[in-house]
């Protein structure tokens, strides 16, 4: 009776037991691991509609055809969706084999914390071609990211809204801007849209200012030193507070966010509910998504550069963007070295060109972009004297997220030009 | 008179069985004691394998608190006194400065007013209304359960689902709110409801009360059900009209299930995310941010998870300390054995 029941708990025992380690075990097991000779890359992206996710999915076919035993595992997700994810997986350093690097302040941080793989010498050849393009991916003359497209903000457009409020000519002064939102309101039709839910969005407007309004140098000495003190930056907030004093957005925009929906700001442009929006290169590809027939606004799409503000220090052709970039984890197999080389190929670019999934940076690439805006746009960047990144990309995200919190709050007309200054050198100094 | 009478027993049966519990400090029944302890001695062997017993059983239980709840626990305070971007070693000790940040930071104390407001919002409006319609669906009707469960449905769909459905609802000039009250003749505020700083907050009160108000109801039902029917007749016999009988009979019975809703809705609101961050995701202007809102965009958005520990841990003994002191002041007289609470009344009586 009693040995019966002591074997019936010891079975008991044993089962939890290795129920327990089961679980461990499966926990701690590397993704790289092969069990038959096979490779897995996980490769994340944020094509996550129509046609450019079904792309991808055939370039990794491809490589998967002509790299034996690679096995590749895509995931597509929203945009935000990747960059929280992207976060919990550098806390936890399970990162996704190849990923996107978005440059400046954060890839310094990743690279910092070892995470992310020199490719200087892997990746060589593809450098020479990228030249210049690769410039903001690079730490202490070593490259850790290829960059697979790279664009300027500036204001999309509505063609024929613009035209049926009379406005004939792209503006090209801050004045210009003025008018065409006040001619724009007289015809019955919402300016511009702003995602100021999502804060970047607002800020894009700051941030662009401060390059027209600061000069060249000024801007390098403030990334490298972390120092707002110049005048500059505080006419930057002025010069937004009178274009958000004329009322131009859309209604509800402190609530909008960037481009989730047919109600983003992205949604309402590619809808026809607004006349512009102040975007980067990617607004083509988000606004193919967010319409019905996969179009966007089609033939109905314009891009003008951001305007020149009298008096202001900036060069009026430098222009204020960012790029997407591949980054190999540091733990990475040498295949997903191999995959993010392919992806800035000739052949992979020439089709991320061909279906606007933004500008490509192979040269070879560059004449298949069909979109004559996107064309407009990458003919601006590639004459522009000099181009800023991003704010808050640049300065990292604690100093960003500060910045972009008190633009977003001179946005709703509870803050001032000088809070931005303030808000962005407290949070800089917590950094130094 | 009667219902307190009937309290009184079924608490005086309770409170006898609270005593058989061995009470080693009591001085009061030391031979009791004594024989309890020497059982205990007698049965020794049997006990520890009893224990071993429970302890295997519960281990499972305890393995997961332990690495769910207090670990997560201990990593936040342990996040909190260091200055870390989320990634790479912890090397950046700062002490409490962390703290010093959180409480100096505006956004912050706003973010515990906020809180306090829907702790305070989510009672007055969720008490009263829950209150009512439990007491109209507790008598006897045609289609009661189809209404029970109408009001139920809320509670039942997913945080997020409402949210984004609420959200979809209050859009500015195209959403269904507007659009209804705009046919009324009313024009809807020109930032919309959730994109007014003024409004925001109280937009979110009300949807959360949309939404939590099933649960409020169906916890009253189920108290009233525990009120015994005898004292109703009773009452009808005395000539008692219907106010009379919910003022006097079913409000003070239903007073355990009252307090213990109030603690849930107190918890809820202080830990209040989900509904914040779909709808507004704090803003506009931080209007809505809540202390576990801050928290998360510290961390997850501006990558300062130094400071975002330290707001969890401080929103955590915030939490800890309301809910301790409700337990001791509103719900304690639920479950003490009660001759302290009955004996004025008797003195009275």
């Amino acid at each position: 009776m009693l040995s019966k029941s002591r074997t019936a708990k010891m079975l008991a025992l044993a089962a939890t037991g290795s129920l327990l380690f089961s679980g461990c075990a499966s926990g701690s097991d590397t993704p790289e691991a092969s069990t038959n000779g096979t490779t897995t890359i996980t490769w994340w992206h944020n094509s996550n509609n129509g046609e450019g996710k079904a792309y991808y999915e055939k370039v990794a076919k491809d490589f998967e055809a002509t790299h034996q035993g690679v096995d590749i595992e895509v995931n597509a997700m929203q945009h935000e969706d990747m960059l929280t994810k992207l976060d919990a997986a550098f806390q936890s350093g399970d990162t996704p084999d190849v990923y996107m690097e978005r440059g400046g302040g954060e890839l310094a941080a990743h690279v910092e914390a070892g995470l992310t793989k020199d490719l200087s010498e892997q990746a060589s050849e593809e450098l020479k071609f990228l030249g210049d393009t690769a410039g903001g991916w690079q730490i202490d003359g070593k490259t850790y990211a290829l960059p697979y497209s790279l664009g300027a903000a500036g204001f999309w457009y509505n063609k024929a809204l613009f035209k049926k409020a009379g406005v004939d000519k792209a503006p090209e002064t801050w004045q210009d801007l003025l008018d065409a939102s006040d001619k724009l309101k007289k015809a019955g039709i919402t300016p511009i849209s702003v995602g100021a839910g999502d804060k970047w969005p607002a800020a894009h407007y700051w941030y662009y200012a401060a390059v027209r309004e600061c000069a060249q140098q000024t801007l390098a000495d403030s990334v490298t030193n972390m120092d707002f003190s110049d005048q500059c930056f505080v006419k930057a907030g002025e010069d937004v507070d009178q274009l958000i004093k004329t009322e131009p957005f859309n209604p509800g925009f402190l609530s909008t966010p960037a481009q989730s929906g047919p109600t983003s700001a992205s949604g309402l442009l590619a809808t026809g509910k607004v006349a512009m929006e102040l975007a980067g290169h990617w607004e083509p590809g988000v606004m193919q998504g967010l319409t019905e027939d996969g179009k966007g606004l089609g033939k109905n799409t314009g891009w003008f550069s951001f305007p020149a503000i009298e008096g202001g220090q900036g060069d009026p052709k430098a222009q204020l963007g960012g790029g997407d970039a591949w980054a190999v984890a540091q733990d990475a197999p040498d295949e997903a070295v191999e995959f993010a080389k392919y992806m800035v190929s000739e052949k992979v670019q020439k089709g991320f060109a061909e279906l606007d999934m933004g500008l490509p940076t192979n040269p070879k690439a560059k004449d298949s972009v069909a979109d004559p805006a996107l064309v407009s746009m990458m003919d601006v960047r590639d004459k522009a004297p000099y181009f800023q990144l991003y704010f808050d990309t640049a300065f990292g995200a604690s100093v960003g997220g500060a910045m972009n919190d008190q633009i977003a709050l001179l946005f709703a007309g509870k803050s001032d030009a000088q809070k931005i200054v303030d808000a962005s050198q407290d949070a800089a100094d917590l950094e130094k | 008179m009667i219902p307190t009478v009937a309290q009184e027993v079924s608490f005086v049966s309770s409170s006898r069985t609270d005593d058989a519990d061995p009470n080693p400090v009591s001085v009061t029944q030391p031979t009791r004691i004594k024989s309890v302890k020497a059982k205990e001695r007698r049965r020794k062997p049997a006990d520890k394998r009893k224990n071993l017993e429970i302890l295997f059983f519960i281990s499972p239980a305890l393995i997961l608190i332990a690495v769910f709840m207090l670990l997560p626990i201990i990593q936040a305070v342990r996040f909190s006194v260091y200055n870390w971007k989320g990634f790479g070693p912890l090397v950046d000790f700062v002490g409490l400065k962390n703290y010093a940040r959180v409480l100096q930071n505006e956004v912050f104390t706003d973010a515990m007013i906020h809180n306090l407001i829907i702790i305070g919002g989510s009672i007055a409006l969720q008490l009263p209304i829950g209150l009512g319609i439990a007491l109209l669906l507790n008598r006897k009707m045609k289609i009661q359960s189809l209404l029970r469960t109408i009001i139920f449905v809320p509670y039942v769909l997913s945080e997020v689902i409402a949210g984004v459905i609420w959200f979809q609802l209050l859009q500015p000039q195209y959403g269904v709110v507007d659009t209804i009250i705009s046919k009324l003749g009313i024009q809807g505020p020109a930032q919309g409801w959730l994109g007014t700083p003024e409004l925001a907050l109280w937009t979110v009160l009300a949807v959360l009360t949309w939404k939590y108000l099933g649960l409020a109801v169906i916890l009253f039902l189920a108290g009233l059900q525990g009120v015994p029917s005898e004292l109703y007749e009773a009452a009808q016999i005395d000539g008692a009209s219907w106010w009379q009988i919910q003022r006097k009979i079913t409000i003070p019975l239903l007073g355990p299930t009252l307090r213990t809703w109030g603690f849930l809705s107190m918890i809820g609101s202080l830990q209040l995310f989900d509904m914040v961050w779909i709808l507004t995701g704090g803003g506009p202007a931080n209007s809505t941010t809540t202390m576990a809102s801050f928290l998360v965009s510290e961390g997850t958005k501006r990558q300062n998870f130094g400071v975002a520990a330290a707001a969890s841990v401080i929103l955590f003994v915030v939490a800890l300390i309301l809910a301790v002191s409700y337990q001791q002041f509103v719900l304690k007289r639920d479950s003490q054995p009660d001759d302290e609470r009955t004996k004025p009344k008797k003195v009275k009586a």
